[in-house]
């Protein structure tokens, strides 16, 4: 168990997003986070990495726990978090910046200077996210000009170069064409073996192809959490199987 | 029928509009041609009488003298020289504001300064000029025993405050624009706020921000009011900070009216002018390569 959330509760202001959401994360194991768009997968997920603590006049109640310690005590600091758990967002956002200075960024940020390292440690995130072959002749150039299934994968790769423990994905490929969508999963399936991965979709195939366990939300409640086997063939709940059938949603 | 007669009008009337549009637009282009040529043909004479390099690298400015002599190069270091002095000044505070503004200050004082900005951009510069005058000068002549406190200082001092706003505004619109998802990476990846914000979100408005500071320049440079006011008006070149200038914009406005009509004095005005247009001309066109630049490739490798 790397993190578990006991309880929780999230207020956007007086509007509340989740509630007594209770559930566990397996280290080294795939958890996908699956329900209708705006039933709060997205919420939980930047809470894990204190993300929510950008928007002002938000609220948490309960306890998430990394290694058993509670992420939100008084002090414990956000920036070193997020250095463990690394973040992939919906549209790819490389920085306007070259592909080797997308990488370093973090590990410059932690007091990295030695050019030797960094120059190891862009490698190793490139080759780690598959995308090493297809850049190595234009580190130096902006990532803007990849497309964006290379710039989902560089954005793995910068997560990466932090060594973080767990990785939070969120719908990482709702803006890709298929076959990029197709590199991703296969990376996350690799990645996995290394990294706890905790991913939002909102393809229940993607769900059910890349993860061991599933919870699905369903207007901030936590419905049902299982094993995705369990979740996509014999679900306990109703309105999951309805969900996943395509009933609703 | 009814239908087809209704579709007519309303082609007719988008045509029309369309036809409005462009003659306003023409015209407005067509007056800033002629000014630029009237600019052009009054000052290019005055090269029959002197060469371009005298009249642009001569040390003497004395119009009126017989025979006179039209070296503005006095005129053009003034003008450089208060120009650059108020851009020490005023990119600092100009972009330090900015970032203040749209990074870090609470929304309700974030309202305030900008409201401030907004006031300081409407004041008139005759305002300016006249506190320069009045409470600037005698301060600055007590305070470091000076002959007089119209001067550079005084003069870039003054500047600067007519800058800032502009700095300000743009640099923070351009932070303003940055995308919000360069931020959230940049947080994800274990950065604090002021991380964020030196390494993300101010070279992602780079060029809104060099865009911002030409700007200021050019405001600067093409200044008159102020500079007439409080610059002291000496034409010649100065050895110390505390020294007066005349800047090119000041002598225009102060001589225009006693140069006699088509005379070579009137000319070397006129021919100041075309300098000054240039100057700005070239202040904006690298202002706006910067900015096509930076919107193509992004900060590239910055
Ligand atoms: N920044 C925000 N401010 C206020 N309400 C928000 C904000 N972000 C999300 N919400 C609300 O919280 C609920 C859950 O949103 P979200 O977690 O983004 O859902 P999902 O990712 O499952 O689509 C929605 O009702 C949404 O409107
Ligand atoms: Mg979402």
């Amino acid at each position: 168990m790397i993190i578990t959330t006991q309880n929780v509760n999230f207020f956007y202001g007086a509007c509340q997003a989740l509630s007594n959401v209770t559930l566990d994360f397996e280290k080294n194991r795939v958890t996908a986070l699956i329900g209708p768009s705006g039933c709060g997968k997205s919420t939980l997920l930047r809470l894990l990495n204190r993300m929510n603590d950008l928007i002002d006049g938000t609220r948490v109640e309960g306890e998430i726990l990394f290694e058993g310690r509670n992420i939100y005590a008084p002090d414990v600091d956000p920036v070193e978090i997020r250095q463990r758990i690394g973040m992939v967002f919906q549209k790819p956002n490389p920085f306007p910046k070259s592909i080797v200075s997308n990488i370093t960024f973090a590990p410059r940020l932690s007091g990295v200077r030695d050019g030797g390292e960094l120059d190891a440690l862009v490698e190793e995130s490139l080759k780690q996210a598959v995308l090493w072959d297809e850049v190595k002749d234009i580190l130096d150039k902006s990532a803007m000009n990849l497309s964006g299934g290379q710039q989902q994968r560089l954005c793995i790769a910068r997560a990466l170069a932090m060594k973080p423990d767990v990785l939070l994905m969120d719908e990482p490929t709702s803006a890709l064409d298929p076959i990029s969508t197709a590199k991703i999963e296969e990376l996350i399936d690799t990645l996995k073996k290394r990294y706890t991965i905790i991913i939002v979709t909102h393809n229940m195939q993607q769900a059910a192809r890349v993860s061991e366990f599933t919870g699905f939300f369903y207007l901030g409640k936590l419905i049902e959490f299982s094993s995705t086997d369990k979740i996509f063939t014999n679900p306990d709940v109703k309105q999951t199987e309805d969900y996943i059938t395509g009933r609703f949603g | 029928m009814n239908n087809l007669k209704q579709t007519l009008t309303r082609h007719l009337r988008e045509i029309m509009i369309r036809k409005l549009f462009a003659f306003f637009a023409v015209l407005s282009v067509l007056l800033l041609g002629l000014i630029v040529l009237f600019l052009f043909r009054e000052g290019l004479p005055l090269f029959k009488e002197i060469p371009v390099s005298r009249f642009l690298l001569g040390s003497a400015w004395y119009p009126t003298y017989d025979p006179p002599e039209y070296g503005i190069w006095p005129l053009i270091v003034g003008s450089l020289i208060v120009t650059m002095f108020s851009c020490l000044i005023a990119v600092p505070f100009g972009i330090l504001s900015a970032i203040y503004i749209s990074e870090i200050a609470p929304a309700r004082i974030r309202e305030i300064l900008k409201s401030v900005i907004e006031l300081l951009a409407g004041l008139p510069s005759v305002v300016l000029g006249f506190f320069g005058m009045v409470v600037l000068a005698p301060w600055l002549q007590e305070t470091f025993d000076l002959p007089t406190g119209l001067n550079i200082v005084n003069a870039s001092l003054m500047l600067a405050v007519m800058a800032i706003p502009t700095i300000s505004s743009i640099s923070e619109d351009a932070l303003y624009a940055v995308p919000r998802e360069f931020k959230e990476a940049s947080y994800a990846l274990g950065a604090t706020k002021y991380e964020t914000i030196i390494k993300v979100a101010v070279p992602a408005a780079f060029s809104g921000i060099s865009t911002a500071v030409i700007l200021g320049m050019a405001r600067a440079i093409g200044e008159t009011m102020v500079v007439l006011m409080v610059a002291g008006g000496a034409a010649a070149i100065p050895r110390g900070i505390f020294d007066s200038v005349r800047p090119m914009t000041a002598s225009i406005a102060a001589e225009m009216g006693e140069a006699p009509f088509r005379s070579g004095h009137y000319h070397a005005l006129f021919a100041t002018g075309i300098v000054l247009f240039l100057i700005t001309l070239a202040f904006n066109l690298i202002a706006d390569q910067l900015s096509a630049k930076f919107k193509k490739e992004g900060c590239g490798t910055l």
